[in-house]
C-alpha cells in the first residue's frame, strides 16, 4: 500500500519532468542550432552530410559576427530598431491608456464590445493594408523614412494594447478609484495616483509587447524602408546578407541571437511581475 | 460637522429601475443615522449619491445648509469607509492615512502629526510602514477608519463596514464605532443590512426597502411602534409575529406571546391555541415554534419565553398563550401600514379570546 504511494508518486514526477523536459527541449533547439552556426566555420557548415550539424566539427569561428559588424550597417539597423520601438511604445501608452481606461469605467457594459470591435481592427493583416497605406505615407511624404513606420505601427499596436489594458484596467477594484475621489482627488488625479500604480504590470506588458510587435513587423518595413539607413533590423539584415540565392547563414544567425538574447532576458525578468497580482491585499481576502 | 439633508432625491437606472425613490432625509448634527434594508433596497445608492459617485436623477442633497447635489466628492469634505475598505495596495499604511492630507496640500511634518494621531486613536502605529496586504481583516478595518477620519470630515459615511468581519470582531468593532463616533460627534451615515448592527448603533435608525423609505426614528420607537408590516418583520429577532384576520393584520412580538398562565389575570388579554412543534434552548430564552391553527390557515407563529418561566412546554400539544392588548399592533390588509387605534370591535378575531 505505502509502496504503491510512493511508486505512484515518484512515476507521476517522472512524467512530469519528462513531458515538461520534451517541450523545453522543442523550445530550445531552434536557439541551440542558432548559436552553433553563427559561430560554424564555411567548411564545416557547408558539409552537412559528412559532418554533424549539431556540434562543431571544426573549431569555431567570430569571423562572421566580425563581418556582420564591419561589413554591414548592422550598427545602424539596431538604432533604427530601437528608435522606432521606443517611439511607438511612447505613442501606444499616450492612446492605448486613457482609451483603455475610458472603455473599462466610464461605458459600462457597452466598454466591453467596443473593446473587441477595437480588437478586431488588430485582426487586419498588414499584407491587406500596405497597399492603401503606402498613399497615406505619400501623401505624408514619409517614403523611405523610418517615421513612416513610427506613424505606421501604432495602428496595429494600439488596438492591442488598448484590449489588453482594458483587461488590467477591469481587474482594479473601482472601490478604490472611488475612495480616492471621497479622498480628495479629481477622476484624473484618481486614475494618475491609485489606478495607474496599481495597472504597472499592464503598462509593463504593454511596453514589451508594443516593442516586439515594432520589432518583427516586416512587411510595412520592407514596403516603406529602402535605404539601408532607414531599415530597421527585420528587414536590414535579411536584404544585406541574403545576396540573390547566397545567404549568409551564419550572420543572419548572429543577428538574430544577439537581438534576441537581451528581450529573452528583459521578458525573463518581467515575467513574475505580469502575473503578481499587485492588486492583492486591496480588498478584504 | 454639518447637517445632511435630501430633498426628494431619485435615482433611476437607464433601464428604467427605480434603485433611490423620493428619498426624503434630515440628518442633525453630529448624530449617528444607519441606513437599514435588505440588500437591493438602494441604501447604498443613497449613500454614494451623498457621497457624490453617484448622479442623481432628480431632487437634491444639502450638507451644512449648502446645495452639494452637482458637486464633485472631493467638494463635499465627506469620508468613506467602503465594504472593502478599499485600501491602497501600492501604499504602506502610512501612506494610506495620508492620502486624503496629500490631497489637501499638507505638509510632510503636518501629516506625520495627523497620521500619527489618527493611527494611535485605532491602536495601528506600529503597522504605519506595513503594506494592507499585510494586515489582517480587523486591522485593514482600522486603518480604513483612521484614513476616514483623518483629514475631519464633516460628514462620515460607512458602507456596511464591518460585514467582512468574523463574529467575535465584528461585536467589538461595532462597539468601537460607535464610541468612537460619540467622541468625535462627527455626522455619520452607516449603512448595514443587519438589524442588531443598525439598533445597536443608530441613534435613529432609516428603514429602506425596494427604494423606498419606510419608516425613520430610534432604534425603540421602530421596534415598539412599527409604521408598517416591513418594518415589523425586518427588525427583531426573531421579528414580530403576524397574523392575518379578516379585517386587519395583526403583530406581536414574540415575547409578547406568552403563556396564558403566567400573565396576570386581570390585564386585558387576547388568547390563542398554540400548537408547538418545536422547542429551542438558548440559554437565557426558549424559542418555541409553533402554529396557531385557524380556518383561514394556519400560520406560523414563534414565542420567546424567559428562561425564569420554567412551565412545561411539549411538542404536538396544543396550549392556551395570550398578547397583552397594549403589546397588539394592528396593520392595513392591503397597504401594509399601521392602523392605530383599531377602529372596529374585537370580535373580529377568528380565534381569540378577549
Amino acid at each position: 500500500m505505502n509502496r504503491h504511494y510512493w511508486l505512484g508518486k515518484i512515476f507521476k514526477g517522472v512524467m512530469t519532468y519528462f513531458i515538461v523536459g520534451l517541450f523545453a527541449l522543442f523550445a530550445a533547439l531552434p536557439f541551440y542550432q542558432m548559436v552553433i552556426i553563427a559561430f560554424k566555420s564555411n567548411a564545416d557548415f557547408n558539409n552537412p552530410r559528412e559532418n554533424n550539424p549539431f556540434i562543431f566539427n571544426d573549431p569555431p569561428t567570430t569571423d562572421h559576427i566580425v563581418y556582420l559588424f564591419e561589413q554591414t550597417e548592422y550598427l545602424t539597423f539596431i538604432l533604427n530598431s530601437v528608435i522606432i520601438g521606443v517611439s511607438v511604445v511612447l505613442i501606444t501608452l499616450l492612446f492605448a491608456t486613457p482609451a483603455a481606461y475610458s472603455l473599462a469605467r466610464l461605458t459600462g457594459r457597452l466598454g466591453e464590445r467596443l473593446g473587441i470591435l477595437i480588437f478586431l481592427v488588430y485582426l487586419i493583416p498588414p499584407t491587406l493594408l500596405f497597399i492603401p497605406m503606402s498613399q497615406v505615407v505619400s501623401f505624408v511624404g514619409l517614403q523611405n523614412s523610418k517615421w513612416a513606420l513610427v506613424m505606421l505601427y501604432p495602428t496595429f499596436t494600439i488596438p492591442f494594447c488598448t484590449w489588453l489594458m482594458f483587461g488590467f484596467f477591469r481587474s482594479i477594484p473601482r472601490d478604490i478609484e472611488e475612495q480616492a475621489m471621497v479622498d480628495g482627488y479629481s477622476r484624473f488625479g484618481a486614475m494618475w495616483r491609485v489606478v495607474l500604480p496599481l495597472a504597472v504590470p499592464g503598462v509593463l506588458t504593454v511596453v514589451v509587447f508594443s516593442f516586439m510587435l515594432t520589432l518583427h513587423e516586416y512587411i510595412y518595413a520592407l514596403a516603406f524602408t529602402t535605404s539601408s539607413s532607414e531599415k530597421p533590423i527585420s528587414v536590414g539584415v535579411t536584404t544585406e546578407l541574403v545576396r540573390g540565392d547566397v545567404f549568409f547563414w551564419q550572420s543572419l544567425m548572429a543577428s538574430a541571437i544577439i537581438v534576441a538574447l537581451p528581450i529573452a532576458i528583459v521578458y525573463n525578468l518581467f515575467l513574475n511581475r505580469f502575473v503578481a497580482g499587485l492588486t492583492m491585499g486591496a480588498v478584504k481576502g | 460637522m454639518s447637517t445632511v439633508e435630501t430633498v426628494a432625491l431619485v435615482k433611476h437606472y437607464d433601464n428604467d429601475v427605480i434603485a433611490v425613490n423620493s428619498i426624503d432625509l434630515h440628518i442633525k448634527e453630529g448624530e449617528f443615522l444607519v441606513l437599514l434594508g435588505p440588500s437591493g433596497s438602494g441604501k447604498t445608492t443613497l449613500l454614494r449619491m451623498i457621497a457624490g459617485l453617484e448622479k442623481v436623477t432628480s431632487g437634491k442633497i444639502y450638507m451644512g445648509g449648502r446645495d452639494v447635489t452637482h458637486l464633485p466628492p472631493r467638494a463635499r469634505n465627506l469620508s468613506m469607509v467602503f465594504q472593502s475598505y478599499a485600501l491602497y495596495p501600492h501604499m504602506s499604511v502610512f501612506g494610506n492615512i495620508a492620502f486624503p492630507l496629500k490631497a489637501k496640500g499638507l505638509p510632510y511634518q503636518e501629516r506625520k502629526k495627523k497620521v500619527e494621531w489618527a493611527a494611535s486613536l485605532f491602536g495601528i502605529e506600529q503597522y504605519l510602514q506595513r503594506k494592507p496586504r499585510q494586515l489582517s481583516g480587523g486591522q485593514r478595518q482600522r486603518v480604513a477608519l483612521a484614513r476616514a477620519l483623518v483629514h475631519e470630515p464633516s460628514v462620515f459615511l460607512l458602507d456596511e463596514p464591518l460585514s467582512n468581519l468574523d463574529a467575535q470582531l465584528r461585536a467589538s468593532a461595532r462597539d468601537e464605532i460607535k464610541q468612537f463616533q460619540r467622541r468625535i460627534a462627527t455626522t455619520t451615515i452607516y449603512v448595514t443590512h443587519d438589524q442588531v448592527e443598525a439598533m445597536g448603533m443608530g441613534d435613529r435608525i432609516a428603514v429602506m426597502n425596494h427604494g423606498n423609505m419606510h419608516q425613520i426614528g430610534t432604534p425603540q420607537e421602530l421596534y415598539r411602534e412599527p409604521a408598517d408590516t416591513f418594518v415589523a418583520t425586518f427588525l427583531g429577532s426573531p421579528p414580530m409575529n403576524l397574523l392575518n384576520q379578516k379585517e386587519c393584520i395583526i403583530g406581536f412580538h414574540p415575547e409578547h406571546f406568552l403563556p396564558k398562565d403566567i400573565i396576570h389575570e386581570e390585564s386585558p388579554r387576547f388568547e390563542f391555541p398554540f400548537r408547538v412543534t418545536r422547542v429551542e434552548y438558548l440559554g437565557a430564552d426558549r424559542f418555541v415554534y409553533g402554529i396557531v391553527p385557524s380556518e383561514s390557515g394556519h400560520t406560523r407563529v414563534i414565542s420567546k419565553i424567559p428562561s425564569l418561566v420554567t412551565v412545561p412546554l411539549e411538542t404536538d400539544q396544543l396550549y392556551t398563550f395570550a398578547v397583552l392588548k397594549e403589546d397588539m399592533k394592528y396593520f392595513d390588509k392591503k397597504t401594509g401600514k399601521r392602523i392605530d387605534p383599531i377602529p372596529f370591535s374585537m370580535a373580529v378575531f377568528e380565534h381569540a379570546e378577549v
